[in-house]
């Protein structure tokens, strides 16, 4: 965490951008920009700085937001609530889809089921996720008016709306991870269902159905979990255009706007959060390993 | 019959459970009238002295009061100002506040607030530095009454205190004494509506609720003057940054309110049955080249002479804005056409645009092929496009042109450097200004000309300000509009800026939102909602 932390703030402090620029507005003089730098401390040596940072975040304090003057924690845990409501959506709804479409395109394999499968999984991993979420806005808001445009609505106002404001976000986002988990539960199940234990199985007389969930799947899980594991960074960096089209107020656009703003403080601690979860998840993954497998042992 | 049973129950048991998760309709709540409007930026800082973006002009607009207002002939008229008196040697202005003003924490608005407000103000506002140069004294008489003395006569006191670009908001005297370099948090004012700080969301969404304590003037709202009637009872400014997102929540009914639609939005928009276009700044927008005259070629008044013969102002128009409904053909003028600062004088060489005339003064100004560097925005489309035209002008009078592309944050650092071009500095840039800003000499930051004390590119004409100055001291408005004539015909002399068009911005509403004023920014009293 502390290399994450050193790279994350030497990159922001070198490239281009000022945000004492920006804060001064459009029509600021070089002096209202300059008193504004000094405000803020940034003429001040980048080693003394970082050690001034540093001390912080050893104390648990991320900062304060350069332009709102909003506490950095304060604004992750506002918008903490929107972003793990999309991922779990997404998620749910590529597991449930994806996993199915995989192992019944691995049964059918070669088969018409098979080509359409894998075709949609094609066409859903190709297609960029802002065109899928305008398409879809314009034929379920615009056209049948069935679910809002955009925005968020905290579980608190109600289950309803909740879900009906992330049933788009959540469908556009889902349908990238869908592609990318479909192909691989049909990659790991035809391996395994070409194993000898499968044939043994058949030869049996055992029904399709305890083969492919009870004795191909689960142990095509490692894999599967693998990539759901490795797929949640390709879900964080989709959150990002997803929360923009949606307008929801989630961890991505934050990290957008301060990105864009050259808020240091903001970014350097969503950066710090992300590697955080990222260590987290990599732990339950393995984790998960143990329980898949009984094999595996640490 | 059993099973069947147990599945309705379950399934009844299902849906009550659902019906339970799902909100209760408030009754208050669905009576207030709320207005979803999606602003231009998002908030994110509360001082208007302490920036100049217009997202916190528009913030200052719904929670402050000005002692003056313009009106729509640019007249001040008195706002938190009752009655005032103005001596016969013209040196001592006497205010006295309306009865009943208040501020939204419940505290008086007294004669003390208004001086600590002022004060601060005019440390960084430029047409509030040029009053502090008249200004002997600034003093409270009473509680509701208190005197500006002057030096010597000044002749744009009102106008300075009305002025429609940033006035000179008035806030409680335990937060104006904060100094100008710190920023204010604290958004308590006397306005028409109160900030919900509480529910308050940094790049999502700001909320403003109805005034009870507010005592709107009597006279009907005329521009930025008259009574500040809040009908609604709650205002909610959400930032949604993608305007595709936007324009399809507007025509769905999802928001009520699109400040500022994407120029060619605004067909798509006025096609709409349910929508309604409107342009409530006659001003609107003035598009500027800036030049650094710092670094040649442009150190020379020749070679930004040489410059403007290149510029066609409907081209570069046709490219920022489209729909020539949205522009005006050509506008010579520095301080805005339809401001009353407005004259053509000195700008035929800009209408006629001559390409041999630019090769030669540009050769008269020594330019040998040196290359010159125009910053290109890549996140500002209308800046974009407007460079793009011009760097083709330029291209094709044979200039070498290097046109390193970044994001506005990136170029707005570099503008502020003054290294020659080569070494991470640069030649020019394009930028906009609102037309309240840019209709006077003092308001049009751009204009200014001291130099180092110049906004980047550093104009530097002491002559124009000396011909400022004498504007300033102008007793009357004729002599002021022919000494105004003199300081344009320098202007188109020294160029500290090109002026290259000048274009609308119009807000769009749904139609059971009313009374939008025409107010020069976008104003929240006055507009109801059926």
């Amino acid at each position: 965490m502390l290399v994450v932390a050193g790279v994350v703030f030497l990159l922001l402090h070198l490239s281009p951008g000022d945000p004492a620029a920006i804060l001064a507005g459009d029509n600021a003089s070089s002096d209202d920009i300059d008193r504004i730098r000094a405000t803020l401390g940034f003429d001040r040596p980048l080693l003394v700085q970082f050690g001034g940072w540093l001390l912080q975040l050893a104390q648990g304090d991320l900062g304060v937001s350069i332009f709102n003057k909003v506490p950095v924690t304060e604004l992750i845990a506002q918008r903490l609530q929107p972003t793990l409501s999309l991922a779990a959506c997404t998620m749910a709804f590529a597991i449930c889809l994806a996993i199915p479409l995989g192992v019944l395109a691995a049964w059918k394999a070669g088969t018409w089921v098979d080509h359409a499968i894998m075709t949609f999984a094609v066409a859903a991993f190709s297609f960029p996720v802002f065109l899928i979420g305008y398409g879809l806005v314009h034929q379920f808001a615009r056209v049948w008016k069935i679910l809002p445009v955009q925005g968020f609505s905290p579980i608190e106002q109600g289950i309803g709306p909740f879900l009906s404001h992330l049933a788009l976000p959540a469908l556009t986002l889902g349908l990238v991870y869908t592609a990318l988990l479909a192909r691989m539960t049909r990659g790991t199940m035809l391996e395994v269902l070409s194993s000898d234990y499968i044939r043994t199985a058949r030869s049996k007389g055992l029904a399709e159905g305890p083969i492919l969930i009870r004795h191909a799947l689960s142990n095509a899980a490692v894999p599967i979990v693998t990539t759901i594991g490795l797929g949640i960074a390709l879900l964080i960096g989709g959150v990002v255009v997803t929360e923009s089209v949606f307008a929801i107020p989630g961890l991505g656009r934050l990290t957008i706007e301060a990105v864009t703003q050259r808020d240091y403080p903001v970014i350097q601690g969503v950066i710090l959060c992300a590697s955080g979860v990222y260590v987290l998840i990599n732990l339950a993954i393995d984790i998960a390993y143990v329980l898949l497998d009984p094999r595996i042992r640490y | 019959m059993s099973k069947t049973l147990t599945w309705r129950r379950l399934l009844l048991a299902g849906a009550m459970a659902c019906a339970a998760l799902l909100p209760a309709a408030r009754p208050a709540e669905a009576q207030q009238k709320t207005l979803r409007a999606v602003v231009h930026a998002d908030l994110k800082i509360l001082d208007s002295v302490w920036t100049t973006a217009y997202i916190t002009q528009r913030h200052s607009y719904l929670v402050y009061d000005t002692l003056f207002s313009m009106d729509e002939t640019y007249t001040p008229r008195p706002q938190m100002v009752g009655e005032y008196k103005i001596s016969d040697d013209k040196l001592t202005y006497t205010f006295t506040l309306r009865p009943g003003l208040t501020f939204h924490d419940g505290e008086k608005v007294r004669s003390a607030d208004v001086i600590a407000s002022l004060t601060r103000w005019s440390t960084r506002d430029p047409a509030g530095q040029k009053l502090n140069e008249f200004l002997s004294r600034l003093e409270a008489v009473d509680d509701t009454t208190f005197r500006i003395v002057l030096k010597e006569p000044y002749s744009l006191v009102l106008e300075t205190l009305g002025k429609a670009g940033i006035p000179a908001f008035i806030q409680p005297e335990r937060i104006a004494r904060t100094p100008a370099t710190e920023q204010i948090t604290d958004p308590t004012g006397s306005g028409p509506f109160i900030m919900k700080k509480d529910e308050w969301r940094p790049g999502n969404r700001v909320v403003y609720v109805r005034n009870p304590a507010y005592i709107p003037r009597n006279e009907p709202p005329n521009f930025l003057s008259g009574g500040k009637v809040a009908k609604l009872d709650r205002v909610e400014w959400r930032y949604i940054p993608d305007n595709n997102t936007t324009l399809s929540a507007l025509m769905a009914g999802e928001i009520d309110y699109f400040e500022a639609p994407p120029l060619d939005f605004i067909r798509l928009l006025k096609d709409n049955s349910d929508i309604t276009v409107l342009n409530i700044d006659k001003l609107g927008v003035q598009g500027l080249i800036r030049m650094n005259s710092l670094h040649p070629p442009f150190n020379e008044f020749k070679a930004r002479q040489a410059l403007m013969n290149l510029i066609d102002q409907e081209q570069m128009m046709l490219a920022v804005a489209g729909d020539p409904s949205l522009f005006l053909k050509f506008c010579g003028a520095f301080f805005m056409c339809g401001s009353e600062n407005e004259t053509a004088i000195g700008s035929e060489p800009m209408r006629k645009h001559d390409m041999a005339q630019a090769k030669a003064l540009f050769a008269e100004a020594g330019y040998k092929g040196e290359k010159i560097v125009v910053l290109y925005p890549t996140d500002r489309p209308q800046y974009a496009a407007a460079t793009t035209v011009m760097v083709a002008a330029m291209r094709k009078a044979g200039l070498n042109v290097d046109m390193p592309a970044a994001d506005w944050s990136t170029i707005n650092a570099r503008r502020a450097r003054k290294d020659a071009p080569d070494k991470g500095g640069w030649n020019i840039f394009i930028t906009t200004q609102g037309g309240s800003d840019a209709a006077s000499p003092i308001g049009n930051v751009w204009f200014n000309s001291t130099c180092e004390r110049a906004n980047p590119g550093w104009a530097c004409d002491p002559e124009l300000m000396g011909l400022v100055d004498k504007w300033l001291r102008a007793p009357d408005p004729a002599s002021r509009k022919a000494r105004l004539e003199e300081i344009q015909a320098r202007a188109y002399v020294s160029l500290p800026y090109i002026p290259f068009g000048q274009f609308f911005q119009p807000i769009a509403f749904r139609k059971n939102v009313t009374g939008v004023l025409a107010a020069g920014v976008p104003v929240y009293w006055n507009i109801d909602k059926k």
